[in-house]
């Protein structure tokens, strides 16, 4: 019985020839990560050890994003918090407020995450960088405090289901309309505690963008993690962002998969999760009157260049719809230049939306556009749980950035195609 | 290792959103955490909590973030044991992780109701359903499992055994 990509690099770390779904192993970590929410909690743990220093200072990243700039004095302390434990460890990858951006987004364009690598992050998104073929996963605190201490992580080996996929999507269908297409299909638990596998012709369909913002989702399926076979495009990347040496692993022939499926691209719409669940899904088609106050585009699922791209030449020369709110968060200082350079940002701002530095602040309800009771959102972000964006009788409607642009154009849910 | 407490019963799919809304981990002080906990699926499960109590849930239990703030505030807040069909894997490994028991028993969601009294023994993997007189059968927490939540968590347990850091 041959291997997944998962279970090739999960062996390698552990200096195995072989391993088996439902095996627990103790695998070597390539990076351990973590934010300004999490990394308190880990360093309580850490402390506890009586340890004066990480494993490895060029394997630690920390990136204070969520509630950054600090939204009030109690954020403001847990991050202090976590820059003197950053600068007592010599941690390499801290990334301070003007060199950073929202850990997902900034990880992969650092160069830290490889082809080959296993990541484990202090946040449930960390799966992000199975797009260019690693093994990442998201873990809890104590997680991320043993992983700083030890360099290890245990594991149970998971089973997977792949997806192949074919064709190229059509008109504004982008990676989140994928995604949340399958997230509809298979459910929020589809994927639990395993691997969802990416392959197939239509790949080469799928800018790296596209294929960050899928497996940055996998979680809302369940999964262990997501992962994309590497090709010439991931490649192209990673020598573009990265000194790092890098592995790649394809699955074995005969490698099992509990599930497949074929997944035509030509023939998914664009697609919108209802409240309050991700899976909750149907297409523009099917939406109906869904009146909107407030438009997010941004996030670790669609904070880069080509959703701020896409928003742009959407907004372009029209205006926000009077009484929307529109917030604008690039993913990285980097990306917020590349606007500024194409013009995205004169476009965004003329509009009437809002353009802001990065921050995770609204995606969780954590500041920079909470919601009012009964409002309603379109957001590029990846949760639209119960009071997720703010009031627990808010509610947040899931979409790619061309929808919510279009959105924002007329108040209420809208498909782009519709945007004379 | 027994544990016995009055049931409150969720559904499925409950989320760490909800468990703890992100407006409160600007702190990660449990006690602090505790208040706040449930608050938007249940606002008076804070009111009515006792120590020792149990929560019955259905499939994927703790999804969504990673943080690990869910299961300090549902301890916190006096929780001996969560009870669920299945749960979310991030919520389990740091359930684990900082000592809060949880099991997987389909049985045993179907079969209870909010307020019930059970018991659960996690050296057998029993869970008694003391109002309604049934017995289910789940299995029992590995011996590494129960040292972790004698030891009140991963890191406890590491730094009293022979684990080299």
């Amino acid at each position: 019985m041959g291997m997944t990509m998962t279970q090739k690099i999960l062996a390698a770390h552990t200096g195995l020839e072989k391993v088996v779904p439902g095996q627990l192993i103790e695998a070597d970590l390539d990076l351990v990560l973590g934010n300004d929410i999490t990394t308190p909690v880990a360093v309580n743990e850490f402390n506890k050890t009586g340890l004066d220093k990480v494993f490895d200072k060029s394997k630690v990243a920390i990136v204070p994003d969520h509630f950054t700039p600090n939204k009030d004095i109690k954020a403001a302390e847990q991050c202090k918090m976590v820059r003197e434990f950053a600068c007592r460890m010599e941690v390499e990858n801290y990334f301070e407020i003007g060199e950073m951006g929202i850990e997902h987004c900034l990880i992969p364009e650092k160069g830290l995450a490889v082809p080959g690598d296993l990541i484990i992050g202090a946040d449930s998104h960390t799966c992000t960088y199975g797009a260019l073929g690693a093994f990442s996963t998201g873990v809890g605190s104590t997680d991320m405090a043993a992983g700083m201490a030890t360099g290890k992580c245990w594991f149970k080996v998971p089973s997977a289901l792949k997806f192949v996929l074919k064709g190229k999507p059509q008109g504004w269908v982008s990676g989140k309309d994928i995604i949340l297409h399958i997230i509809g299909m298979i459910g929020v638990d589809g994927a639990l505690y395993k691997s969802m596998e990416f392959m197939g012709d239509g790949l080469i369909n799928l800018s790296m963008d596209d294929r960050f913002t899928m497996a940055n989702m996998a979680i809302e399926a369940g999964a262990k993690n997501g992962i994309f076979m590497v090709d010439e495009r991931t490649i192209e990347y990673v020598k573009e962002h990265s000194t790092k040496p890098y592995k790649v692993y394809e699955p074995d022939e005969d490698a099992v998969y509990d599930k497949v499926y074929e997944i035509d691209l030509s023939q998914i719409r664009p697609t919108v999760a209802f409240p309050h669940l991700p899976d909750n899904t149907r297409t523009i088609d099917e939406v109906g009157d869904v009146a909107i106050d407030q438009v997010v585009i941004g996030s670790c699922t669609n904070g880069r260049i080509e959703d701020l791209r896409v928003t742009a030449k959407i907004l372009k020369g029209r205006k926000v719809k009077k009484g929307v709110r529109v917030l604008v968060f690039p993913g990285t200082q980097n990306i917020y230049l590349q606007a500024l350079k194409e013009g995205l940002v004169e476009d965004i701002v003329e509009a009437g939306a809002v353009f802001s530095t990065p921050t995770c602040g609204p995606c969780l309800g954590g500041h920079m556009g909470i919601l009012a009771k009964g409002e309603r959102a379109v957001s590029t972000t990846n949760r639209n749980f119960v009071g997720r964006m703010g009031h627990v009788e808010s509610e947040v409607y899931l979409a790619s950035p061309a929808v919510a642009a279009a959105s924002a154009l007329t108040g209420k849910i809208t498909d782009p195609d519709k945007i004379k | 290792m027994k544990v016995r407490g009055k049931v409150f019963r969720y559904q499925d799919n409950v989320d760490t959103d909800v468990i703890i809304p992100a407006r409160h981990l600007n702190t990660s002080d449990p006690n602090e955490l505790a208040k706040h906990c449930m608050e938007d699926i249940d606002k008076d499960f804070i009111k009515n909590v006792k120590q020792g109590d149990i929560i019955v849930a259905g499939k994927n239990f703790g999804c969504g973030s990673s943080r690990e703030h869910a299961p300090i505030a549902i301890k916190a807040a006096g929780i001996s044991c969560v009870i669920a069909t299945t749960f979310a894997r991030i919520f389990f490994r740091n359930s684990v992780n900082i000592g809060l028991p949880i099991l997987e028993c389909e049985e045993a969601v179907k079969g209870t109701e909010a307020g019930d009294e059970v018991e659960v023994d996690f050296a057998t993997g029993t869970i008694k359903n003391l109002t309604k007189d049934k017995i289910y059968k789940t299995q029992p927490f590995p011996e590494f499992m129960q040292k972790i939540i004698q030891a009140e968590g991963l890191i406890n347990y590491i730094k009293g055994g022979s684990h080299e850091f």
